[in-house]
């Protein structure tokens, strides 16, 4: 039922960039953080980036949500040019961002936080459809939003940017720090998600958990991306992964 | 007993004022961590804006309910765009000075064009007289402010807590860079909601107008007053707030019935014991 509904809606035709990001350069005050991001999104992809701690895959997401106060280089989004704008007009063209300390309000109950991320464009999901996504969250509406578990706070972040419309999904690390049924539930979400025709960039520490649901791979060291790589040559990139990510 | 009646309703009154200001006070604490020392002019300009309406242009007082509001709000927000803005981020302090400053020339410029004296300001037509309750004689005025003041505390609690917008407040004033990336134009609700703060100010401003007359320095009076209800019933809470800014006027209204000496001093007397006690007010969270 959720797929017909899809149907209808206006997504970029198969395989054409969404996303391109180049010579992105970010600071935070005074230290430089990125130096030169170069990548891409193609419509209805999962790319993840990885990296160790540090290497600026974070950065790049706030970037591109335009919440990192001085950055440079080229950041286009549906051929709109975005490196200057501010980040409440960088949502309303359709980028959702889950922030990696999820970012769930405590002052908000769990129906409030649900309900706050106003709608951008038609074709959001709606609320049953999310409610059979993450069937928890309908028991604990009335709930203070930071006294869920872990676990469902991060399907309450996840949740509440599928309402707005937005088909650009940025998350970062959805997985840090939960139990492995409820990595393996976000898992499920994400390809589903996929199915119905989600763009997701997705940042992960887990390359296990990466590597079930990507479609391509980028490495940033440094705040440079270095390497790149499609899900199918894997297997042919292990060795160097291992380097990469010292694991 | 009819003395203790008389200053409870005296107590009431005050807390009317309280309430409305330490509530606009802690909605603008909340959103754009200033300390707003310019809320005791913004109050009196509301009372002048009422004289001026009448007085200039023959627009009375329901009308100034509204009116008053509304000017100075829109004064406030120009104040928050032009000068509080460049504050966001930096230590309390700043906006602490830069707002009582505000407050010093608002207050001189309207002592140096109508001095010190109070200006009359009557009580509407409607709502002169008084009835008597058996027990007491009960001005209708004075009812009506205790009554309309309780009803717009709670519409702004309402408005905070229990709606839409206040969700956005709520949470921008939690994580405005998140609220932000959601897609909500969190400067502009930074403005619009020092505007609202403001106007609080001076629809007390309106009210007290009939009671205690219109003067430049009635503002500056009753803010020290309010800053200890504030202290009192803690930053944090808005429902706090209301409750505070009420309990201790009826309490100052007790203490000027049992020990007078001691009226204007027992709200400061309680504000150092529940600083020792506890540090973040009444119903505050810690910072």
């Amino acid at each position: 039922m959720a797929e017909a509904k899809l149907a209808e809606r206006p997504v970029a035709a198969a395989g054409a960039e969404v996303l391109t990001v180049n010579d992105l350069q970010a600071w935070y005050g005074e230290s430089h953080i990125l130096h030169g991001i170069n990548f891409n999104v193609k419509a209805g992809e999962v790319v993840t980036l990885l990296g160790r701690n540090g290497a600026g895959k974070t950065t790049t997401l706030k970037s591109i949500m335009g919440v990192i106060g001085k950055r440079s280089g080229s950041i286009r989004f549906d051929n709109k040019e975005i490196i200057r704008a501010t980040s409440d007009r960088i949502a309303r063209l359709g980028i959702a961002f889950c922030p990696e300390e999820r970012g769930i309000f405590s002052s908000l109950d769990v129906r409030e936080n649900l309900m706050l991320p106003p709608v951008v464009r038609p074709g959001g999901l709606p609320l049953d459809q999310i409610f059979t996504l993450f069937p928890n969250l309908k028991e604990r509406l009335t709930s203070q939003g930071t006294k869920l578990s872990g676990g469902e706070q991060q399907m309450l972040a996840i949740a509440r940017i599928l309402r707005t419309g937005a088909r650009f999904l940025m998350l970062d690390e959805p997985t840090e720090g939960l139990a492995p049924v409820i990595i393996q539930q976000i898992g499920h979400t994400i390809a589903r998600l996929k199915s119905q025709g989600f763009t997701i960039l997705l940042v992960e520490q887990n390359f296990r958990f990466a590597s079930t649901v990507a479609d391509r791979y980028y490495i940033v060291e440094h705040g440079k991306v270095i390497d790149g790589f499609a899900n199918s040559e894997l297997s042919a990139n292990m060795d160097k992964l291992h380097t990469y990510l010292g694991v | 007993m009819q003395a203790l009646y008389a200053q409870l309703l005296v107590g009431l009154i005050n807390g009317s004022f309280y309430a409305l200001l330490s509530l606009g006070l802690a909605v603008i604490f909340g959103m754009l961590n200033i300390i707003n020392f310019a809320h005791g002019a913004l109050y009196m300009m509301g009372a002048f804006v009422a004289y001026f309406l009448l007085n200039l242009g023959g627009i009375n007082y329901w009308w100034a309910l509204i009116i008053a509001p509304v000017v100075v709000g829109i004064f406030g927000m120009i104040l928050e765009r032009t000068m509080l803005q460049w504050l966001a981020g930096l230590d309390h302090l700043y906006g602490l000075l830069l707002t009582f400053g505000i407050a010093l020339i608002v207050q001189g410029v309207f002592q140096n064009y109508f001095g010190s004296s109070g200006l009359p300001y009557s009580i509407p037509d409607q709502l002169k007289g008084g009835v008597n309750l058996g027990f007491m004689f009960l001005p209708v005025y004075r009812g009506w402010v205790v009554v309309f003041s309780l009803v717009v505390c709670l519409a702004t609690w309402f408005l905070i807590e229990k709606t839409q917008l206040g969700a956005y407040l709520r949470a921008a004033t939690e994580n405005p860079t998140l609220v932000r990336a959601f897609g909500i134009n969190v400067p502009r609700m930074i403005t619009l909601t020092y505007g609202l703060g403001v106007g609080l100010a001076a629809l007390a401003g309106v009210l007290s107008a009939p009671i205690n007359q219109v003067r430049p320095l009635m503002g500056a009076d009753l803010i020290i007053v309010v800053f200890a209800v504030v202290v009192i019933g803690g930053m944090g809470s808005i429902m706090g707030s209301i409750i505070t800014g009420f309990a201790l006027g009826v309490i100052e209204g007790l203490t000027k019935y049992f020990y007078p000496e001691a009226s204007n001093t027992v709200v400061f007397v309680l504000m150092v014991v529940v600083l020792l006690v506890k540090p973040t007010g009444l119903t505050g969270r810690a910072a």
